[in-house]
């Protein structure tokens, strides 16, 4: 059960990430600028807008695939400790990256070794976590494929045989295994058959929930936006235009251009 | 009486950018305040802005002016102005809400679809399964139907679902969007029943029922929504 989501406070906690000011440019091409937000434990909070909004340049600053050159991204950590993760020395955010966060690529060919088995994905992240006994490895590791539903029958097989939606479940899986408690997705269902689609999501809805973790999912496809997040980020231009939860963007945009995105969805 | 929700001076204007900027006026300084144990239902004409103010009291819509203050343990807090988490916190615990259609989850069983409420209220899953199952068989809902997910529903089994989902966890403040449109006599009668229910245990009802004699019976007193403009 997730305690934090269950909390009966309304007093102010203090956020696990609060980012102040965050900006890149790619020399004098806009990249993103002037975000700030909060995010608390258990959290979901959706990144949308088009492509070209600037919300992929956002996503990879906060996650530090890019380097951001302007703001601070302030993380507490397990022990309570606030920093921020622009100015920390490269070995501690390499151990964030590796433990208490984690990042789901669009592609899970970016986030997978395709050419050693589905277990060793899964096992390698324990691995650089510092597990070393081999039967709770893979016992970790067979637990975790059946969680994301593949057959533990395939944990010796290599991913480069997998489908793309087995692809993608197995990347959540390894990606989620350290217990991040902060985790990046960046168009989790992105290039999946839709039927695919539905299974993921439900999966990343329940697996979420389960851990208690913050995530931060860009997305174009607002439904499944609604269906994930809490609240709602509308990016154009590199900046936010619009903010606040889910259901209130959704249902009642106030800014032009989140009118003109929630206008545009086909009804089915 | 104790005060569970009011509305102060509350207006709305949507704004269609995507339109040439026209602008809709759908209500401006409303008032109106909901006692423990009372149902209220809003009345007019269809688009008077029954469900906008519905929605809100939600805090699905914002205002432009005015607070929506709901009680929530103990303090009054307003959701025109509370932050995202304090209003899903209210939403969490104080305040339910009966949509008029069920959003699909793909998926997820309806047994699960009904329990959810009270899981995130920390109820355990083995006692919120058999609590939503209890309220499934109130409304008629066959039992084989609850392992699956609701997508392929009938009309009218779905808003039972919706139903039972909204009321499932004992909210001290329930706002219904005709709760009673796609149903039969027989389960409008359990609406109405599970809605005097709530009313005996001291929730604060606003409700919107266009099928008169269901508004009658439900109804404490009536908002009109016309009358409420003009004033």
């Amino acid at each position: 059960m997730n305690l934090v989501a269950t909390a009966a406070v309304l007093d102010d906690d203090p956020p696990l990430l609060s980012v102040r000011g965050l900006g890149k440019s790619y020399g004098g091409a806009l990249g993103c600028r002037a975000v700030s937000f909060d995010l608390w434990p258990g959290e979901v909070l959706g990144i949308v807008g088009e492509s070209g909004s600037g919300k992929s340049t956002l996503l990879n600053c906060l996650s530090g695939q890019v380097a951001a050159d302007a703001g601070e991204i302030l993380y507490r950590d397990r022990m309570g400790a606030t920093a921020d993760f622009l100015t920390l020395p490269e070995p501690k955010r390499r151990a964030l990256l590796r433990g208490e966060w984690g990042l789901v690529h669009q592609n899970p060919r970016d986030g997978l070794r395709l050419r050693v088995s589905a277990g060793a994905n899964i096992g390698e992240r324990l691995m650089a976590q510092g597990a070393r006994h081999y039967g709770d490895i893979r016992a970790e590791a067979t637990g975790w494929l059946s969680r994301v539903e593949i057959d533990t029958a395939r944990t010796d097989d290599l991913p480069i045989r997998f489908s793309g939606g087995m692809q993608q479940r197995l990347q959540i899986a390894r990606t989620l295994v350290t217990g991040p408690r902060l985790v990046f997705m960046d168009e989790p269902t992105g290039g999946l058959d839709v039927s695919v689609q539905a299974r993921l999501l439900d999966l990343i809805r329940g697996l979420v929930d389960e851990l208690g973790a913050a995530c931060v999912i860009v997305t174009h496809d607002l439904a499944v936006a609604r269906l994930l997040a809490h609240r709602l980020m509308v990016m154009k231009g590199g900046e936010v235009v619009e903010a606040g939860l889910t259901d209130q963007v959704l249902d009642d945009p106030h800014h032009p251009y989140t009118q003109l995105l929630v206008s545009s969805v086909l009804q089915v | 009486m104790t005060t569970m929700l009011s509305v102060e001076g509350l207006s709305k204007t949507f704004t269609l950018h995507t339109q040439g900027g026209v602008r809709i006026p759908v209500f401006a300084g409303l008032d109106l305040a909901v006692a423990a144990g009372e149902c209220v239902v809003l009345n007019g004409p269809s688009g008077a802005g029954k469900s906008t103010l519905l929605r809100a009291m939600y805090a699905n819509v914002l205002p432009d002016a005015g607070a929506v203050r709901v009680r929530h343990q103990g303090r009054m807090v307003d959701l025109a102005r509370a932050g995202s988490r304090a209003v899903l916190q209210v939403r969490r615990r104080t305040l339910g809400y009966v949509s008029q259609f069920l959003s699909v989850i793909p998926r997820v069983p309806t047994l699960d679809v009904v329990a959810e409420p009270l899981l995130r209220q920390g109820v355990a899953r083995a006692e919120a399964r058999d609590r939503a199952a209890d309220l499934l068989a109130r409304l008629n809902v066959p039992e084989r139907l609850w392992a699956l997910a609701p997508a392929t529903f009938s009309g009218g089994e779905q808003q039972r679902v919706n139903i039972a989902r909204g009321l499932i966890a004992p909210m001290p403040v329930l706002l219904l969007d005709e709760p009673t449109a796609s149903l039969d006599a027989a389960n409008r009668d359990v609406v109405v029943a599970l809605i005097a229910e709530a009313k005996a245990r001291g929730a604060a009802v606003v409700g919107i029922f266009h099928d008169a004699p269901t508004r009658d019976r439900v109804a404490d007193r009536l908002f009109d929504l016309v009358s409420a403009k003009a004033a």
